[in-house]
């Protein structure tokens, strides 16, 4: 395991992004993450811990698999759901941000999990709200419990974080998934490369401590762990590079390029995946391959996360 | 009326004065300058006995300023922006044409300093359009435009948008001898940036706009001012790479001149980070940028290669600013704030004298303009602002006169503010806590 010891809870009321957290805050997530995932190995997949609490789930963009995963890891934790996503909101009649977050508030929830486009809008509405603000993705800014379950699940596979070689491929312009893992591996000690084409690459990525190439086989010489970005299909109008096609014959990870890996290695996406894109489908489906157990881990993690910024074990008892 | 100001510093540097001079004003014009004047030549006006420390210069005029009238009277009017303008000490300002409708004709700009005079505060020059509705494609009728009062023309808010809009404005404007005012910014490299290219912007997840992306724009208008013979003034410049290219400008002798804005000289995209995570008044464009180019910034004001400093004073209201950040407005409130952050940052930190301050805020100002104003050689407007380099001011944007209070400054402390604001005579804006004289407005 790694040298890092667990925090006793979290010094921040909301998850705004990785940034925040110190490397024990994170250990004590994924520690307690483990214990969550024990909950839904069990027949019946529920706890007490966040009854009488409301939690809203708030999406400003469409997703299928972190508002799924959000409110099963809820559910299994007894709190009560509710979604509101865009189109069924009145954001489409004009309302602003700010006034969407006031009326939600307005009905004294306990926590609010936010997706939206715009970086920064999980800090605009943490001035704004009592309730614990969950960033679901913001804009191309965080997605933390997505490093987070990547976390886990690196550590579940290889017991440790520290001393690892992680090689990330893909879009590293636009990409949340990036900066949140970059913050979290880094702050666990892991060795991470970093890879794409120089049109995805913003200006100062080196100084966050990682290593930037453009060669796909130098990053993935000796990788203990590949992890591919999605390719934003909607984003590449901006001419980020020539062609699908080409993009996959030069950065696709297949079976061959990931002959250079360590033979333990371990494929991870954080979804949906593009096949034919950014990654072959032997590799997606192939042995090395825990794109679903992320998804799966996804849940635990989530359940720690909501658990620990509810307060931990505190008993509420209703008078 | 004759007015006495004793007991002042006074500097002008077009008349080469800097020292202890007191100051006789008859009507709205200077009548004379020189050591211990009399009281007697103020028969039947006003002696004002100056506290210790106030210095008086020929008035401020600050060349780049939205007053967003007509069309946008819920963020600015002409009345409240020059109200703003003479607490911030400025005598005058020139404003910019992104007006709705775009002050592309005479009408327009009639409309501007007809709410002017009823305002009667600072002196406000019109800006008129390079192009018809700033659209970009052909040039607006600039001489009637120059007829009506505009002093420069410019497509303010966006860059000329081709090359050969630009050669053909600078070729019509020499005829007159305006300067065009170019905001730059190569389009295409903006794209939908948001902030400074760099590494903060990298970590917040915010969209780039890149610093050579005003310099290229600069550095094609300033070789069309050379080919053309014509003047072009480099708004808001922000990147060390546009300074350079003004000073081979200028090294070449090339009608160039470049104006530097107090919140570039300041502030760093640090501020996007903390202590307000994504504050959209750390937005403006262009945007805040690196240390190497606040620093440029500095070394251009202190060596001379800069010549003005003008706020870009661009009021948003609340409502506008309160959003996701990538939605924000571009623009900060800088008429109230520049006097304190220029006493504080360049003078009282050494870097340049007060004379030099005056050139950067007054004499060339209305040089480039070619406004009255400028110096206190008798006969001159008596435009004056009088400055009070030791007073402690904290700025609270709730104390702003500005119709808006979108600053970034807000609760800073400087040392240095206006003690009193003299357009024509008149004193227009005076501060008791200065040493200025009570009861004498």
């Amino acid at each position: 395991m790694d040298a890092v010891a667990a925090a006793a809870a979290l010094s921040q009321k909301n998850l705004l992004g990785i940034a925040d957290l110190s490397p024990e805050e994170i250990v004590l997530i994924l520690d307690t993450a483990e214990a969550m995932k024990e909950v839904g190995r069990r027949a019946i997949k529920k706890v007490p811990t966040l009854r009488g609490r409301t939690v809203v789930n708030l999406f400003f963009e469409p997703s299928t698999r972190t508002r799924t995963s959000f409110e099963i890891a809820e559910k299994r934790l007894s709190a009560d759901t509710l979604n509101v996503a865009i189109g069924t909101s009145s954001v489409v009649k004009g309302e602003t941000l700010v006034d969407t977050a006031m009326n939600i508030e307005a009905m004294s929830p306990s926590m609010i999990v936010l997706r939206h486009g715009s970086s920064g809008a999980c800090h605009l509405l943490a001035r704004i709200c009592k309730a614990a603000i969950i960033n679901a993705g913001d804009g191309m800014h965080e997605h933390p419990t997505q490093a987070l379950l990547d976390a886990f699940t690196i550590r579940e596979r290889k017991g440790r974080i520290g001393g690892l070689k992680v090689a990330i491929f893909g879009d590293l312009l636009h990409s949340r998934v990036l900066r949140s893992n970059l913050l979290l591996l880094t702050k666990l000690g892991a060795e991470v490369w970093v890879c794409g084409p120089a049109t995805l690459i913003p200006p100062g990525l080196a100084r966050l401590g990682v290593r930037v190439t453009t060669r796909v086989d130098e990053a993935v010489e000796g990788a203990d762990v590949v992890m591919m970005l999605r390719i934003q299909l909607e984003r590449m109008e901006g001419g980020y590079f020539p062609s699908l096609r080409e993009y996959f014959t030069t950065f696709g990870m297949t079976e061959a390029r990931l002959k250079r890996a360590r033979p333990d290695v371990i494929i991870m996406h954080p979804g949906p995946i593009n096949r034919g894109v950014e990654i072959a489908s032997e590799v997606a489906d192939g042995p090395f391959s825990v794109i679903l157990d992320q998804v799966s881990n996804g849940v635990a993690v989530r359940m720690a996360v909501l658990y620990l910024l509810a307060g931990g074990a505190e008993d509420e008892t209703v008078a | 009326m004759k007015r006495l100001l004793k007991g002042g510093h006074l500097v002008d540097p077009a008349s080469g004065i800097d020292g202890r001079f007191d100051l006789l004003i008859d009507g709205d014009r200077i009548a004379q300058v020189g050591r211990d004047l009399p009281a007697s030549l103020a028969e039947g006006g006003d002696v004002l006995e100056l506290g210790p420390g106030l210095v008086i210069c020929p008035g401020f005029i600050d060349m780049h300023v939205h007053l967003r009238e007509p069309g946008q009277e819920h963020k600015e009017t002409v009345a409240t922006g020059v109200l703003s303008a003479v607490t911030g000490g400025f005598t005058a300002v020139a404003c910019m044409p992104n007006t709705k409708p775009v002050n592309d004709n005479a009408g327009v700009t009639q409309l501007i300093l007809q709410k002017a005079r009823e305002a009667n505060l600072a002196r406000v020059y019109p800006i008129g359009a390079v192009s018809r509705g700033q659209r970009g494609e052909e040039l607006a009728d600039i001489a009637e435009l120059r007829e009506a009062g505009c002093v420069a023309v410019t497509d303010d808010g966006l860059p000329i948008a081709t090359a050969i809009l630009a050669r053909r404005a600078l070729e019509y404007t020499s005829m007159f001898g305006m300067p065009v005012i170019e905001h730059c910014e190569d389009q295409s490299l903006k794209g939908d940036g948001v902030a400074h290219e760099g590494p903060v912007a990298a970590s917040l997840g915010l969209r780039g706009i890149p610093g050579v992306a005003e310099a290229i724009t600069a550095g094609r208008d300033i070789l069309l001012a050379e080919m053309t013979g014509g003047h072009v003034h480099i708004a808001h410049m922000s990147a060390w790479t546009t300074l350079e290219a003004v000073r081979q400008g200028k090294s070449r002798g090339v009608h160039v001149t470049a104006e530097v804005c107090p919140h570039h000289f300041t502030l760093t995209d640090d501020l996007l980070a903390a202590p307000i995570p994504y504050d959209t008044n750390a937005k403006m464009n262009p945007p805040l940028r690196e240390e190497r180019d606040r620093q440029a910034m500095i070394d251009g004001i202190v060596d001379g290669s800069v010549d003005v400093i003008a706020t870009d004073h661009a009021p948003h209201h609340y409502d506008e600013k309160n959003v996701e950040f990538d939605r924000a407005p571009f623009g900060i409130v800088g008429l109230e704030t520049a006097v304190p952050i220029c006493l504080d940052r360049l003078v009282r930190a050494g870097l340049i004298r007060l004379p030099r301050l005056v050139e950067l805020m007054s004499v060339n100002p209305a040089r480039i303009l070619k406004v009255p104003g400028g110096t206190l050689a008798p006969g001159s407007v008596a435009d004056v602002t009088v400055l009070a380099p030791d007073l402690a001011v904290t700025i609270d944007r709730d104390a702003l006169r500005s119709k808006s209070k979108n600053t970034p400054y807000h609760g800073w402390t400087f040392t240095g503010g206006v003690a009193a604001t003299i357009v024509g005579g008149r004193v227009v804006f005076s501060n008791p806590a200065s040493g200025w004289p009570a009861g004498r407005d």
